[in-house]
């Protein structure tokens, strides 16, 4: 069965080189064909990258944000020290918890330069301790947590990252999803043009097909001759496309910090993601062509 | 073969033809008369499948045309030749690829029929021509290259439509030497025209019998 339909893929890849002649070449349609599958191709490529960045961006952000937590001293300067050991306490013997470790002043100091400068006094200033916790695979129970720190150490706040990683993780899943959707409708665009460039082709060759039924050409056999010869365009046009498309993501500019704009583009085995723009294009075209022909020759009868 | 029964057409609220019965029979020769708008190629295109009727049946090889599917009309086709008064060619392609276009359409190699081809040109006299495009052609020369596209198929009906409208005396009575000779292999064919004189020079040469449309019916006249 599988051999049967590929030989039904490769008869039509391979085409009937008479069958292509009886049908004129149209100049138009041909360049309206391979400039618009072009234009929707580059831009699918960008689609494609957005959204597979944001997919990874997504993910990158929630793994790391979910794997640590913070927990915020404040107390008097006399009971600093104290309320601290009791936290490291607490979290030492917190089920879930791989590590946790009070941040050097240096280390705090670095926090708050963008702030204040580089030559904050800590030791003059009311500044909460922060410890710094490193969450194990199978996590922890934050409210079983907060629960035990308020009577082990009453001015320490625990902050498992929730708030952050909550609306990050929608903005990088929406974006991703805009990315998808985007290429549902650059691909129902591409479909729409093909459609209007076939029916166009059709129209321009009503006394081909007129001909081509007078001496018994099967309605089929007509249809072909045009599917074949848009889906091979748009494929051809999607594939300029693509690549054009792929180099210019290559040589987006990279930012210095670590963001999303630096992170913009496709990774490792995420460059074969482009590849299936120009094979989804061509199914796209064969169907579009499909349904224009079989509408026209309907018509025409 | 192809048989009318109590066919009518109409085109929108006129009638054009009505109630027509005959049967062409294999081997038949029939001139098909008339004035102009009698509905001479209005018969013709019910006898190929091109026009279905508005009242009647029309049977072709046997099959009610009603019940052919657009693929099934198709197969019919290639064994009914049809030579156009305009001829209608693919103004692109060559002579010689108009001529093989029903070997092509139905999946015949035309390389494997090239000999074939070939003879066929040389007998309506276009060898030479075979890579001049249809517009270069003069109108006996289309008249002709119509009608060797029309038996490359070796097709059971030759259905001509005027084929000597704009030709020549000389060259009217080549096309119908031609039309008489593939007559006398068997086919059937009919000829619509109203050059009463292209009829009389059939006399003698073959048996053939004249139809008439007028006023809407046909009339089946005596054998030439």
């Amino acid at each position: 069965m599988k051999q049967f339909e590929l030989s039904h893929v490769m008869d039509f890849i391979i085409g009937d080189a008479q069958a292509e002649r009886a049908v004129p070449p149209t100049g138009f349609t041909a360049r309206l064909t391979l400039f618009a599958a072009a234009v929707m191709a580059f831009l699918a490529v960008f689609a494609l990258a957005l959204s597979v960045s944001a997919g990874r961006l997504s993910e990158r952000w929630s793994a790391e944000l979910a794997q640590s937590a913070t927990l915020r001293i404040s107390a008097p300067v006399g009971q600093m020290q104290a309320q601290t050991d009791a936290a490291l306490g607490v979290l030492e013997t917190t089920p879930g918890i791989a590590s946790a470790r009070v941040l050097s002043d240096d280390e705090q100091r670095a926090l708050l330069e963008p702030w204040f400068g580089p030559d904050v006094p800590l030791e003059s200033l009311p500044i909460p301790r922060l410890i710094e916790i490193v969450e194990a695979d199978i996590g922890f129970d934050a409210e079983g947590l907060r629960l035990r720190l308020v009577a082990e150490a009453p001015g320490a706040v625990l902050d498992d990252h929730t708030r952050w990683r909550k609306p990050l993780a929608a903005a990088a899943s929406r974006l991703w999803f805009l990315g998808w959707l985007s290429i549902v409708l650059i691909f129902a665009v591409m479909g729409a043009m093909i459609t209007l460039a076939a029916n166009a082709a059709l129209a321009a060759n009503a006394k081909v097909i007129s001909v081509m039924r007078l001496v018994g050409a099967k309605d089929s056999y007509i249809a072909n001759a045009f599917v074949r010869r848009f889906t091979l365009r748009t494929i051809t046009g999607a594939a300029v496309g693509m690549v054009i498309g792929a180099i210019a993501v290559v040589l987006l500019p990279s930012a210095q910090e670590e963001g999303f704009l630096s992170d913009l583009g496709f990774a490792g085995a995420g460059w074969l993601w482009p590849l299936i723009i120009p094979i989804v294009a061509g199914v796209v075209a064969f169907l579009a062509t499909q349904a224009a022909a079989r509408g026209t020759l309907k018509e025409l009868r | 073969m192809i048989e009318l029964e109590q066919v009518s057409y109409s085109y929108g609220e006129g009638e054009l033809l009505s109630d027509i019965s005959i049967s062409l029979t294999p081997g038949s020769f029939h001139f098909l008369t008339g004035p102009s708008g009698a509905g001479k190629t209005t018969f013709l295109k019910l006898c190929y499948g091109e026009l279905l009727p508005t009242a009647g049946h029309v049977r072709l090889f046997d099959r009610d045309v009603r019940s052919l599917a657009r693929d099934d009309i198709a197969e019919m086709r290639r064994r009914i030749g049809v030579v156009h008064q305009d001829c209608q060619f693919l103004d692109h392609l060559p002579i010689a690829d108009n001529i093989a276009l029903p070997l092509t359409v139905a999946g015949h190699s035309v390389h494997d029929d090239q000999s074939n081809l070939t003879e066929l040109m040389s007998w309506v006299g276009l060898r030479a021509r075979a890579y001049a495009l249809p517009p270069e052609l003069s109108g006996g020369e289309r008249q002709r290259a119509a009608l060797a596209r029309a038996v490359i198929m070796s097709p059971d009906v030759i259905l001509a439509d005027e084929p000597t409208g704009n030709l020549d005396w000389e060259m009217s009575q080549r096309l119908l030497q031609l039309l008489v000779e593939l007559n006398k292999m068997g086919k059937t064919v009919v000829i619509a025209t109203h050059d009463l004189a292209l009829i009389r020079a059939a006399k003698g040469q073959v048996q053939a019998r004249v139809l008439r449309i007028a006023n809407r019916h046909l009339t089946v006249g005596a054998d030439l």
